[in-house]
């Protein structure tokens, strides 16, 4: 089903959650709403969801206009963050509720049956006796997914889906996502906070900030050409120099880098740690070493350039340097957005 | 360093032993004045001129009938009181409005207030000199010195008992359940019963029982409405003020116990049912959670 939100509006009160909001989702497609708190993003799932309603625009589900369904007839599978599974109901009383209380009268027989299938689409086969207090998080992450398809929705919205869980849990669900999602081919929209989930999960990333969609695209589109000095901060760690643009070329403190179309003027520029090195001898930002921290992939190196400012730059492991030593930081590639 | 150190070290702060001797004797011994040896009195006291008088005050008609009225204030009052306060924190705990922390303060307002105060208001309200008094007594119907009124102010006494303890449960319980219930295509009453209702049952089953203990035994504000017409309008509590004042001490203690009984049994059901997780905020099960499944794959 495709999902098309035209002009949305939500206003909490005074605090403008989501101002003129337009976003078109493809059927099947897997998107990320990306933002820090504050952005709207959850606002944004909710209204889909029907659990809010818009204040000003449209909400269409394929040709029809979804606005004014309310939540029980929108036919929508929601994934809370903290799961919400009913503790007095065992697993499998969980997913058989949206079977039970739907307007379409299902047999005994048949919910029992869809049940189990779903149980084994999320590889809890033998767990439907348990009640939620009884099994880990990963597994209630699994659960309320399981209740949400049950009753076969047209869209999957997910809200922060892995927040709750640790790390390693985290990844796997993430895979496991994906490939749910492949078989089942349903359009799914999840919100999250953490980039790297965005980016590792969804066909698309909606960027979002103060209830605005900032930037959007795939994750290659969104990492190599980020269009604002905060979709590249926001993504990733980034270095950032005052720099000047002259003549098609971005200087900062003794580095200089090709930026050719942009006008003149001041300008800040953005590196990645990894896109930064580290050479005895110039040219390059002049800097001494203040800390290297060892980490399992590498070294971080925490670096004070002369003109004051802090660097952050990754080095092989082998790398002989240590805190005192001086020297000078090269440029591989940077991003250089105007101030202003 | 010395391998055995002569005085044992208190396990925490503020733990000392004469200290803690010293404050639980205390606690004890006042209770013990204070509570039991009262309620053992009563027991003792009612029995006192043998089983012939404790039965035949019981069995007494004005007894019976004042009895019959409390059962019956409990089988009104406690009902619309239970409803009153599932909607009232329903509405709280569930939707934004204006007014909501006023809200929040009037249900308190019985609490802190003397019941007699609200004896003496319904006698503003419904009296002959009052209100509505004069217009209710044109068509014939009897608020004060009648049932009505003394299920009205049994009432108001007991109006905050199930709201109060069902507030910060649903309040931590958030919406998410229902929200999650809607979103599955229940409707509100089916949201209602088979969601809501299962996870604060034991909680509002505490607000009842309380509310019950309370209409039963409310004597302040009944007392100034019921007009203590003996065998019409004197419900337990007025009853045995009602004995005592007649110099039957026994008699009063006879009647005096099936309060404590009751009192007795509201404690065992609270007991009860605060082992089944209500009067608390929410516990994480109904069991204890397993040891986390050896066979599980993915996390």
């Amino acid at each position: 089903m495709k999902i098309r939100l035209d002009h949305v509006v939500k206003t909490f009160e005074t605090f403008r959650a989501v101002r003129d909001v337009s976003l078109e989702i493809e059927s099947g497609e897997l998107v990320a709403l990306l933002g820090p708190s504050g952005s709207g993003k959850t606002t944004i799932l909710r209204m889909v969801a029907g659990l809010e309603y818009a204040d000003g625009g449209h909400i269409y589900f394929g040709d029809q206009d979804a606005t004014d369904i309310p939540v029980r007839d929108r036919g929508v599978g929601f994934v809370f963050q903290h799961y919400a599974l009913f503790p007095h109901m065992t697993v499998a009383e969980n997913i058989a509720f949206g079977m039970k209380v739907s307007r379409v009268k299902r047999e005994k027989a048949a919910i029992e049956a869809r049940v189990a299938e779903l149980l084994r689409l999320v590889r809890l086969e033998g767990l439907g006796d348990r009640f939620p207090a009884q099994i880990s998080g990963g597994q209630r992450q699994r659960v309320a997914l399981a209740r949400a398809l049950s009753v076969d929705p047209k869209v999957l919205l997910l809200d922060e889906p892995f927040g709750a869980l640790d790390a390693n849990v985290r990844h796997d669900l993430r895979r496991w996502l994906r490939e749910i999602h492949r078989e089942l081919g349903i359009t799914t929209i999840f919100v999250t906070h953490d980039q790297e989930e965005a980016l590792d999960l969804a066909d698309r990333v909606v960027i979002l900030k103060d209830g605005h969609i900032i930037q959007q695209g795939t994750a290659e589109e969104v990492c190599r050409n980020p269009q604002s000095a905060f979709v590249m901060k926001f993504l990733g760690d980034a270095n950032v120099l005052a720099a000047e643009v002259r003549d098609g070329r971005a200087y900062a403190s003794g580095a200089a880098i090709d930026v050719s179309g942009m006008a003149d003027g001041k300008a800040e520029l953005y590196a990645r740690p990894a896109d930064l090195d580290w050479s005895a001898q110039g040219p390059g930002i002049p800097a001494s070493i203040t800390r290297v921290l060892d980490r399992p992939d590498g070294r971080r190196v925490l670096a004070t350039a002369e003109t004051g400012e802090q660097l952050e730059f990754d080095v092989e492991p082998e790398r002989a340097l240590q805190a005192g030593d001086g020297g000078f930081v090269t440029l591989r590639r940077a991003k250089v957005f105007a101030l202003g | 360093m010395s391998a055995t150190p002569k005085r044992r070290k208190p396990p925490r702060v503020g733990d000392g032993t004469l200290f803690r001797r010293l404050l639980i004797g205390i606690v004890l011994i006042v209770g013990a004045f204070l509570i039991l040896a009262p309620l053992l009195i009563i027991g003792v006291e009612a029995f006192s001129k043998g089983w012939q008088v404790y039965r035949d005050t019981i069995a007494h008609p004005d007894t019976l009938h004042a009895i019959g009225l409390t059962v019956l204030t409990a089988l009104v009052a406690v009902p619309v009181n239970t409803a009153f306060g599932v909607a009232a924190a329903w509405s709280i705990t569930k939707f934004d409005f204006r007014g909501k922390r006023f809200l929040l303060v009037v249900i308190e307002i019985p609490f802190s207030v003397s019941p007699i105060v609200a004896g003496v208001a319904y006698l503003f309200v419904y009296g002959l000199q009052g209100i509505f008094g004069p217009t209710l007594d044109d068509y014939g119907v009897k608020i004060l010195f009648a049932i009505p009124g003394i299920i009205l102010a049994s009432m108001f006494v007991t109006a905050p008992f199930v709201a109060r303890e069902l507030i910060p449960l649903m309040q931590a319980q958030g919406r998410d359940l229902e929200e999650a219930a809607t979103s599955l295509g229940a409707s509100g009453w089916r949201t209602f019963f088979s969601v809501t209702l299962p996870n604060i049952k034991w909680a509002l089953l505490y607000g009842v029982v309380l509310c019950n203990a309370r209409v039963m035994g409310e004597f302040g504000a009944v007392s100034v409405v019921s007009g203590n017409i003996r065998g019409q309008t004197n419900t337990l509590p007025l009853h045995i003020e009602l004995l005592y004042h007649d110099y039957q001490a026994a008699g009063a203690f006879a009647a005096s116990s099936i309060l404590a009984l009751i009192a007795v049994f509201t404690i065992i059901a609270k007991v009860a049912l605060e082992r089944q997780g209500a009067g608390r905020v929410r516990r994480p099960a109904t069991r204890p959670a397993l040891v986390a499944n050896p066979a599980e794959k993915t996390s």
